[in-house]
């Protein structure tokens, strides 16, 4: 965890309002899928917490939907400017917990850390299935990337346009692990179809690596900093 | 070489810096980053006697050159602070640390203040008077000049460690507040607290926050924290430790010469976890530039 300089190598637009960014910088110090970056942007107070979707040894991918000022202001960012970057932060999700054949969910914007889960699993022998929801056609991303990761993949969209009709839940029967990433309504389903698994959770951040306690939440085993303790959770430890 | 020594109440500070309470944690998130032994002390996470989760998420607000905060002192409690947070301290910082407590009672700020007498490792009691009294109609203790007093003189009673009383901005004259406190018996004064701040989600119709309004801090308030400090130090004749807003060295040298003889930052470590880092390491240069060579010949120098 370190406070570094990243270069943009790419800015591209997926959809109407997704980008994924190819940044350029020290990687070592990642240890897990699903850590995020926090990444500081000129004219803005805070940082912006972002996933980490991919990663190899100069080069961290990131994927975001334009929401907000931010987000907004990310989009606009040309290849070759510097940023700012916290990183990695949050734990992750534990490869060693999950067993051979788990599904992985992503909802939306919750799709990215997904990849990254994918394709460390797909590289431990594992076989993922994964499903991926959308509300709609033109918000599909990343499908060909999973597919050419050799996953299973199923895109669910809530409006039918595009794959199954439905939910990412309509998309497996049941699972004995799942590991998600979406809204938190998405999680809590998931969750309900499942034996067991990790979650990753999003909260307001102020700082992104334990100094504030801006981002705690409630779990069985006392308050846990999304940013530190999480964003990825056990599934017993959840109270919904 | 530039002397960057300050003294607080016969301690003595290697430099004037503190991390503020509430952004710094225990340390421990920061030593990852950078040895803080070099930090001049830290005032650690407020205390209460029972942990607290604090308040609903969300619980943080971003503003212009700022955020709002609404954690509502989340923390592990007397029992747990002395117990582990404080040793475990102790275990990568050397020089006296600074004990936040607060209370929602006079008994409380009263508990936690001899707890914290207790510890060796405690140089200074800073109490925080922003909390509400739930046996009085939920005001801050800070708001009105009796109820300031009445907890110093209470805190004062239990413990020999001096006593630093944390002053809310949001009265309508800090100054009288502060010389209550001083003819109490305060050894000290820090200020400012967060100012009451709120924002609104245009596209939900809803508060930021869940408590709808929270503490409002950062570079934005820095301002109205340069002429707090001025009016209060200019009031009392006791130590102030200036915050609000703080996150360069030029900013500690003029919270000094508004009257700070110490200078707490806080929501800079937040953005930039090696803040307190580059202040005291541009503090020197900045010093030579302004023909100082030491700290304390500048302190309320403005009349
Ligand atoms: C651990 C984590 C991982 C994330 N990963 C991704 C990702 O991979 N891709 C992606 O598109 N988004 C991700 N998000 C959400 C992303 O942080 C927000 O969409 C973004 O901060 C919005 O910034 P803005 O300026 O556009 O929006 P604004 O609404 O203008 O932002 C105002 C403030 O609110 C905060 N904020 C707003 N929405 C969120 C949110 N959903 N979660 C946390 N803070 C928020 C901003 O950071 C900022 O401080 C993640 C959030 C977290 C906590
Ligand atoms: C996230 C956060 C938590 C805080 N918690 C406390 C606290 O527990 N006790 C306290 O006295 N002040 C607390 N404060 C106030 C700060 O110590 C400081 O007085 C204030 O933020 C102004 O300084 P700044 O502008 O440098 O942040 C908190 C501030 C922030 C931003
Ligand atoms: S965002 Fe500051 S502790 Fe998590």
């Amino acid at each position: 965890m370190d406070t570094k300089i990243y270069t943009i190598v790419s800015n591209k637009q997926l959809t109407r309002s997704i980008y994924e960014m190819k940044l350029e910088g020290d990687t070592s110090m990642i240890t897990a899928p699903g850590q995020f970056l926090n990444i500081k942007l000129e004219g803005f107070y805070l940082r912006r917490p972002i996933s980490i979707c991919d990663w190899n040894e100069n080069e961290i991918t990131i994927v975001y939907k334009t929401v907000g000022q931010g987000t907004k202001h990310m989009a606009t960012l040309e290849p070759g400017t510097e940023l700012d970057i916290l990183c990695s932060l949050g734990n992750g999700y534990d490869l060693e917990k999950i067993p051979a054949n788990p599904v992985l969910a992503g909802g939306g914007v919750g799709v990215p850390p997904m990849y990254g889960l994918a394709k460390a699993l797909v590289a431990q022998g594992k076989k993922p299935v994964v499903v991926l929801g959308f509300n709609t056609e033109h918000e599909v991303f990343y499908e060909e990337e999973f597919k050419a990761l050799g996953a299973d993949v199923k895109v669910v969209t809530a409006d039918g346009s595009y794959g199954l009709k439905g939910f990412v839940t309509d998309g497996f029967d049941s699972a004995d692990y799942a590991c998600a990433c979406g809204p938190e309504p998405m999680l809590k389903a998931v969750a309900a179809k499942a034996k067991d698994g990790q979650y990753s959770f999003e909260a307001r951040m102020a700082c992104g690596f334990g100094g504030c306690m801006g981002c705690s939440c409630e779990t069985k085993y006392g308050a846990k900093r999304i940013c530190k303790e999480g964003p990825v959770l056990e599934q017993e430890e959840i109270i919904w | 070489m530039v002397d960057m020594k300050v003294t607080l109440s016969g301690l003595v500070l290697d430099n004037p810096v503190i991390p503020a309470s509430g952004t710094f944690g225990y340390g421990k998130e920061y030593a990852e980053f950078y040895d803080i032994n070099i930090l001049g002390s830290i005032s650690f996470k407020g205390t209460t006697v029972e942990p607290r989760f604090g308040n609903p998420q969300p619980r943080i607000a971003e503003c212009s050159r700022g955020l709002i905060n609404s954690v509502g002192l989340q923390n592990p409690g007397l029992k747990a602070v002395k117990e582990k947070e404080l040793p475990e301290l102790a275990e990568i910082y050397s020089k006296p640390v600074i004990a936040n407590v607060s209370g929602f009672s006079i008994e409380e700020y009263v508990e936690c203040a001899k707890a914290m007498d207790e510890e060796p490792q405690v140089g200074i009691i800073e109490v925080n008077v922003s909390c509400p009294n739930v046996h009085d109609g939920g005001m801050a203790f800070g708001t009105l000049p009796e109820t300031a007093a009445e907890v110093t003189r209470a805190v004062k009673a239990v413990t020999t460690k001096p006593v630093y009383i944390k002053l809310s901005p949001n009265v309508t004259d800090i100054a009288a507040i502060a010389k209550a406190c001083e003819e109490a018996g305060a050894d000290g004064i820090c200020l400012i607290n967060t100012l009451l701040g709120m924002r609104i989600n245009l596209e939900k119709r809803q508060p930021v926050i869940a408590n709808k309004m929270g503490g409002f801090s950062g570079p934005a308030i820095f301002p109205v924290a340069v002429r707090m400090v001025y009016q209060v130090a200019k009031a009392v004749n006791i130590p102030v430790i200036g915050m609000g807003g703080v996150e360069s060295a030029r900013d500690v040298i003029e919270m000094m010469m508004a009257g700070a003889t110490a200078v707490q930052v806080g929501a800079a470590n937040l953005v930039n976890p090696y803040a307190c880092k580059e202040i005291i390491e541009e503090l020197p240069k900045v010093m030579e530039e302004l023909g100082i060579e030491k700290l304390t010949d500048i302190i309320g120098i403005i009349e």
